[in-house]
């Protein structure tokens, strides 16, 4: 590993704390998610602990660590923050590097960014306070219906058809749901119809112009929602390699960007 | 291992504007004033909206309170979120004017900003008369006529024309054939004939405030903006509740002074200034300093807006008073159409030199919220201006998202500092 420089990223997310390392040639040396705790401080240590411990390095082994994610400023050890959007718009322009449209599906909030063919953003919008369309209005409602977070994805492929829900709402929609399941709608159409409902609330966001790629941890789970955008959108959509860390692979590619103190 | 601090973790000094203590000094007064009459009954008051015909109440004899003026001391000192609730329960929704449901809030609790800022004085004077004006939004009318029913006193008013491209001699008719309307029940109720001459002195002191109020705004155009935004919102008291007095003329001519020294000297609002922004739409009161910190410490100058601006009435003219207020009060830009605003925004980022337009997208306040009818999009495309559209309220914190607002602000100079680098 002599002369090679390694970068971290960390992200501290609503739902999940991401970390990596990357080399040189931004390559992903190690990674970890976890569940995001009430200390974001101590969480993001854990985080990068591990990535370290897991590629045989050691704090001072990294040239820099850039956070990001709600918890950035929270990071004692990070050299410097930057914002998610500018992470994501980084991690993805290193998979497409061409004119995208990047959807960063979050679990509080989501995150839709016209990236040029040069990689700089050219605006941004994020949903607005509600969080209906996000991961975390999945999980309120598969809590309601007693579907593990992580079946979500695979109960959703035995859909026969899509229950389409009507309110953009996550309690009215609790409540619908009620009414669904009264009318004898099967689970997995129901679920099918929670997630058409995520992406329902995204293309409500923006037109999405142009190649679409997805990123995040809501889509790294649930890879159908692509498939439910593209049949919306009538083209095919992308989902970013390691989808939940690209906030905290783009912290690192921006860490091995920007000239040390 | 050097750790950097977070550039919105360090908090800005800002250099003290020496006018405000006139400022604070005159608006005492004008309190004061208003709440010893309104206790010995020694003068007439009148609420007035704050685009309303001020100017005639003066020369009936009455003294002028502005409730918005209220509404915005409830925001600014953050207790409309607490008080919002109250009006809410006896049925004035959370989705209207959230200066209204503070201010009938404040009202039923007896709660208000005015009897913390200056003891003695336990809130807004009861007023002998109303008189609304419809130009800033339909909610003032119900605003009104809450009290009017709540004290037994009249309530008077102006309808505006909404949507205006371009103003005919109808439209002024209109509205001047209102103000004139309002004189036998003002005389009626201030027990005065109303005088001719007074009121083409208030007319004229009326514009000669809003001069100056335009020259201390504009100023913000030189480079760097020796005045903010948020300056504004502060400084610009005198100009809603003191116009067509002489003092706010005097005050206005201090603090020109004052700016125009900075400017000489080259001192700027915000150190280093880096990105020059336009604020549209209300300002989030209980988040001004917060705001401020944030922009400053971005080295972003947020240093004119529309809100600010819509105090300035050129049209004024005390040889014609009847019809120059109702050309005044419906050249506003928030009773035109899109299009005259489109125009007006794009005058607005070259005389300032705009490097970015946040949108406050204003819960409560939809005819304040320019971004509702793609107007952001619009001016993205033809000016390739950057814009962002943050979710907020002008009082009811309820509907604000600190931590979203926050990483969106500085997303938006991370997208600046992108472009610049170009």
């Amino acid at each position: 590993m002599s002369g090679e420089e390694f970068f971290g990223g960390v992200d501290i997310g609503a739902s999940a704390t991401k970390s990596v390392i990357i080399n040189s040639q931004n390559q992903l040396i190690a990674s970890d998610v976890r569940k995001t705790g009430v200390d974001f401080e101590a969480c993001a240590r854990e985080s990068m602990d591990v990535v370290l411990a897991s590629s045989n390095l050691t704090y001072q082994g990294l040239a820099q660590i850039f956070s990001t994610g709600y918890g950035r400023h929270n990071v004692g050890f990070a050299h410097d923050s930057r914002t998610e959007i500018a992470c994501h718009s980084k991690a993805v322009f290193h998979f497409f590097p061409r004119r995208t449209t990047v959807v960063d599906v979050g679990g509080q909030d989501n995150k839709i960014i016209h990236i040029d063919a040069s990689g700089r953003r050219e605006n941004f919008k994020m949903n607005r306070k509600c969080a209906a369309g996000t991961g975390a209005f999945l999980e309120e409602v598969a809590q309601r219906i007693d579907i593990p977070l992580d079946q979500i994805n695979s109960i959703a492929r035995q859909a026969t058809e899509v229950v389409h829900m009507g309110s953009y709402c996550t309690v009215f929609t609790k409540t619908e749901i009620l009414a669904h399941l009264r009318a004898g709608k099967k689970i997995p159409d129901i679920v099918a119809g929670l997630i058409e409902s995520v992406v329902k609330r995204i293309l409500e966001m923006d037109p999405l112009s142009g190649e679409v790629v997805l990123s995040g941890g809501v889509v790294a789970h649930n890879p159908i929602l692509a498939e439910l955008m593209s049949r919306h959108l009538k083209r095919p959509v992308h989902i970013l390699p390691n989808a939940q860390l690209a906030g905290a692979f783009g912290a690192a590619l921006l860490a091995s960007e920007e000239p040390e103190d | 291992m050097g750790v950097r601090e977070v550039n919105t973790d360090k908090k800005p000094v800002f250099k003290k504007i020496q006018a405000t203590k006139q400022m604070k000094e005159i608006m005492e007064q004008h309190f004061r004033e208003m709440d010893e009459a309104a206790k010995t009954k020694s003068r007439k008051v009148a609420w007035c909206t704050s685009v309303g015909p001020a100017e005639i109440l003066r020369a009936a004899g009455f003294l002028v309170f502005f409730p918005e003026n209220h509404g915005a001391m409830l925001g600014a000192t953050r207790m409309a979120t607490d008080l919002i609730p109250t009006a809410n329960a006896i049925g004035y929704s959370p989705d209207i004017c959230s200066y209204l449901t503070a201010d009938i809030g404040s009202y039923i609790q007896g709660k208000s900003p005015i009897s913390k800022a200056y003891p003695g004085i336990d809130g807004p004077p009861r007023p002998d008369i109303l008189v609304f004006n419809t130009n800033q939004c339909r909610d003032v009318q119900d605003w009104f006529n809450y009290y009017g029913r709540e004290w037994n006193v009249p309530v008077v008013g102006v309808q505006t024309h909404r949507g205006i491209g371009t103003i005919t001699k109808a439209h002024i008719d209109s509205i001047s054939e209102q103000f004139k309307a309002l004189v036998p029940k003002l005389e009626e109720v201030s027990g005065k004939k109303l005088d001719y001459d007074e009121f083409k002195r208030v007319v004229g002191l009326s514009r000669d405030c809003t001069d100056l109020w335009q020259q201390v705004l504009q100023i913000a155009s030189s480079r760097p903006s020796p005045l903010t935004f948020f300056d504004g919102t502060i400084q610009m008291g005198p100009a809603v509740v003191m116009r067509g007095e002489q003092r706010a003329v005097d005050f206005y001519k201090v603090l020109l002074a004052e700016l125009k020294q900075r400017v000489e000297d080259g001192v700027a609002a915000v150190e280093n200034e880096k990105y020059r922004l336009y604020w549209e739409g209300m300002p989030i009161w209980g988040k001004l300093r917060d705001l401020s910190d944030q922009f400053a410490s971005l080295n972003t100058c947020v240093l004119a807006s529309t809100y600010c601006s819509s105090w300035v009435f050129p049209a004024l003219d005390p040889d014609d008073p009847f019809d120059s207020m109702a050309r005044a009060y419906i050249e506003l830009l928030i009773v035109r159409d899109e299009d005259y605003k489109e125009r007006y925004f794009e005058n607005e980022i070259d005389l300032y030199g705009i490097d970015g337009m946040i949108f406050h997208d204003a819960k409560t306040c939809p005819n304040n919220s320019n971004n509702r009818y793609g107007m952001p999009e619009r001016l993205s495309k033809k000016r390739y201006m950057p814009t962002l559209v943050i979710n907020g309220d002008l009082n009811d914190l309820r509907c604000y998202s600190e931590e979203q607002t926050r990483t969106n602000i500085e997303a938006f100079i991370e997208q600046l500092a992108e472009k610049k680098s170009e």
